[in-house]
């Protein structure tokens, strides 16, 4: 079985002469929850949207189901089933909660987007609740659910996930979390870049350590959270990994 | 005196506000200040002439009036012909020259860039259609006495309805269609927008053609409630700003509420000021808002 999103040897960064990424390879099978974490400047977010082609690509292959993705337009990924939700700025805070999901439903048939809405509402019966409200007036927890679910309507086979705990409080981190780990069970394959090492492990399949734009270990979650080493390279204690601080 | 320095005001502010609503828009989707889009409004007013003057020589039913206004089926369809045509220009300026311009170039450089498009749109007029002013018709109007001993010509109530349903008609467009809610998130986060499936450069052409199409309208009920002269749009041009940075970018009631403030203070304060002095009336609108509420009096900061 091909794997849903397999990313080898990418180069890339936000000017094709200083790339932040220096050839890292990551894959991400059907159903699978993966994290990618690492010190500050690591290069995680620039992975993620080179993935999604939000940069420039210098080198190497980036494939979904077998197909390269390189140079595709952000809206037709969506299409090709890969959703993304980015740290920040991932809602629309001046239209209601409801019309966030319409425009998460833009590449669908009208009917099919109302269908998906309709399924949404079930799923988080918090967003049905407040649908007709303007989406700025949520919490931090409920901004980020509704990111995913506007992600979520197109059933996309890869979701990827950009530090989506970022600025949550515990609880609501923890709600989060329940949430992503929820998403599997359509399917789906998840790539998520998270601060929040341990409580990312701890809801995923696989982990990847990323340190100066390049792998450094990889391997099942529950293995790298008993791995010493990766604490070392998250306080930067090893020579080499995070001492000299991010790119 | 009042009232019909106030009803003076309603009825240019619609003309006014017909113009900023594609000035708002474009000014929030595509973030640059667009210097020449009063020349669409001129534009818009010419092509429908080119129509009017192909129906007019086929006489019968598009020659004749309807009811009290000085115009026939002929205009009506003309406004259609002026949209499409203001439409294709607004469309070859944004491919040609602003989207090329954005890919290397500031914000700066492309409002330099939009003043150097309107200078020559406005001279291809003058090229084209000469510089002596033009009439759409040369019938007499007769003003029809309103309570309050208002005096409006039939012509001018038709554009303060037709303003109306053009408003009407574009606030169930951008609330109901899922384009017109493309549209909105597109004005608020473009990315955000791309990446939830939305094709961007679709959306930004509708931006396009319905702010050409309201220059267009506003272009032709000016030339058909004043005269039709190259400067049109240049005279405009300070009113839309003011209008559209009152009401607050983007916003579609804003730049119509917009209007109608430029339109109804410039109307009453020939009442304190002398004449000469009304076109600065925009100017001191624009000082107050930016001072007062930057984002207009309808913009909202995303949160």
């Amino acid at each position: 079985m091909s794997p849903v999103l397999e990313a080898r040897d990418v180069v890339a960064g936000y000017s094709p002469n200083l790339p932040i990424l220096h050839g890292v390879s990551v894959y991400l099978n059907a159903g699978e929850i993966v994290s990618i974490i690492g010190p500050n400047g690591a290069g995680k977010s620039t992975l993620i949207k080179a993935i999604y082609g939000l940069l420039t690509v210098s080198s190497g292959i980036i494939e979904v189901d077998g197909s390269s993705i390189i140079g595709f337009p952000s809206h037709k990924l969506v299409s090709a089933g890969v959703g993304f939700v980015p740290q920040t700025g991932n809602i629309f805070t001046t239209l209601t909660i409801h019309e966030n999901l319409i425009i998460g439903g833009a590449a669908l048939s009208k009917s099919e987007a109302l269908e998906r809405i309709d399924d949404i509402y079930t799923m988080y019966p918090v967003l049905k609740d407040r649908r007709r409200e303007k989406a700025g007036i949520l919490s931090g927890g409920q901004r980020q659910i509704l990111a995913v679910a506007r992600a979520l309507l197109t059933q996309p086979n890869l979701i990827l996930l950009d530090e989506p705990s970022a600025g949550l409080s515990p609880m609501a981190a923890n709600e989060l979390f329940g949430v992503v780990r929820g998403l599997t069970k359509t399917g789906s394959a998840v790539l998520m870049v998270e601060q929040n090492a341990k409580a990312a492990l701890r809801i995923s399949d696989r982990g990847y350590v990323l340190a100066e734009g390049q792998n450094r270990i990889e391997g099942a979650a529950s293995d790298l959270l008993a791995n010493t080493e990766v604490g070392e390279i998250f306080l930067g204690m090893r020579r080499g990994y995070g001492s000299k601080g991010g790119t | 005196m009042f009232l019909q320095h106030l009803a003076d005001g309603i009825l240019s502010g619609a003309v006014v506000s017909l113009g900023a609503i594609g000035l708002s828009l474009t000014m929030k989707i595509l973030r640059f200040a667009n210097f020449s889009h009063s020349e669409l409004l001129t534009w818009g007013a010419y092509s429908a002439l080119i129509f009017l003057s192909f129906a007019t020589s086929f006489g019968g039913m598009f020659d004749q009036n309807i009811g009290p206004f000085s115009f026939g089926v002929s205009l009506l369809i003309s406004m259609v012909f002026a949209c499409l045509v203001t439409f294709g220009i607004a469309l070859f300026l944004h491919h040609f020259v602003f989207e090329r311009l954005s890919r290397k170039a500031g914000h700066m450089t492309m409002v330099f860039a939009s003043f150097g498009v309107a200078l020559i749109l406005r001279h291809l007029v003058v090229l084209i259609w000469g510089s002596d002013p033009i009439y759409f018709s040369n019938d007499l109007q007769f003003a029809v006495l309103l309570p309050g001993n208002i005096r409006v010509m039939p012509d001018q109530v038709f554009l303060l309805c037709l303003t109306i349903v053009v408003v009407v008609i574009l606030h169930l467009f951008m609330t109901r269609t899922r384009t017109g809610i493309a549209m909105r998130g597109v004005s608020e986060i473009p990315d955000l927008a791309r990446i939830s499936g939305v094709n961007v450069r679709v959306i930004i052409n509708c931006v396009w053609l319905i702010g050409a199409s309201g220059a267009a309208l506003g272009g032709v009920l000016y030339g058909l409630t004043v005269q039709l002269r190259p400067e049109l749009g240049f005279g405009l041009i300070l009113p839309l700003f003011a209008a559209a940075i009152l009401g607050g970018a983007g916003s579609l009631y804003g730049a119509v509420i917009g209007g109608l403030i430029v339109g109804i203070s410039e109307n009453l304060s020939v009442m304190i000021i002398p004449t000469n002095y009304k076109p600065a009336v925009p100017f001191l609108l624009i000082l107050a808002i930016l001072y007062c509420r930057p984002q207009g009096l309808f913009g909202e900061r995303p949160q």
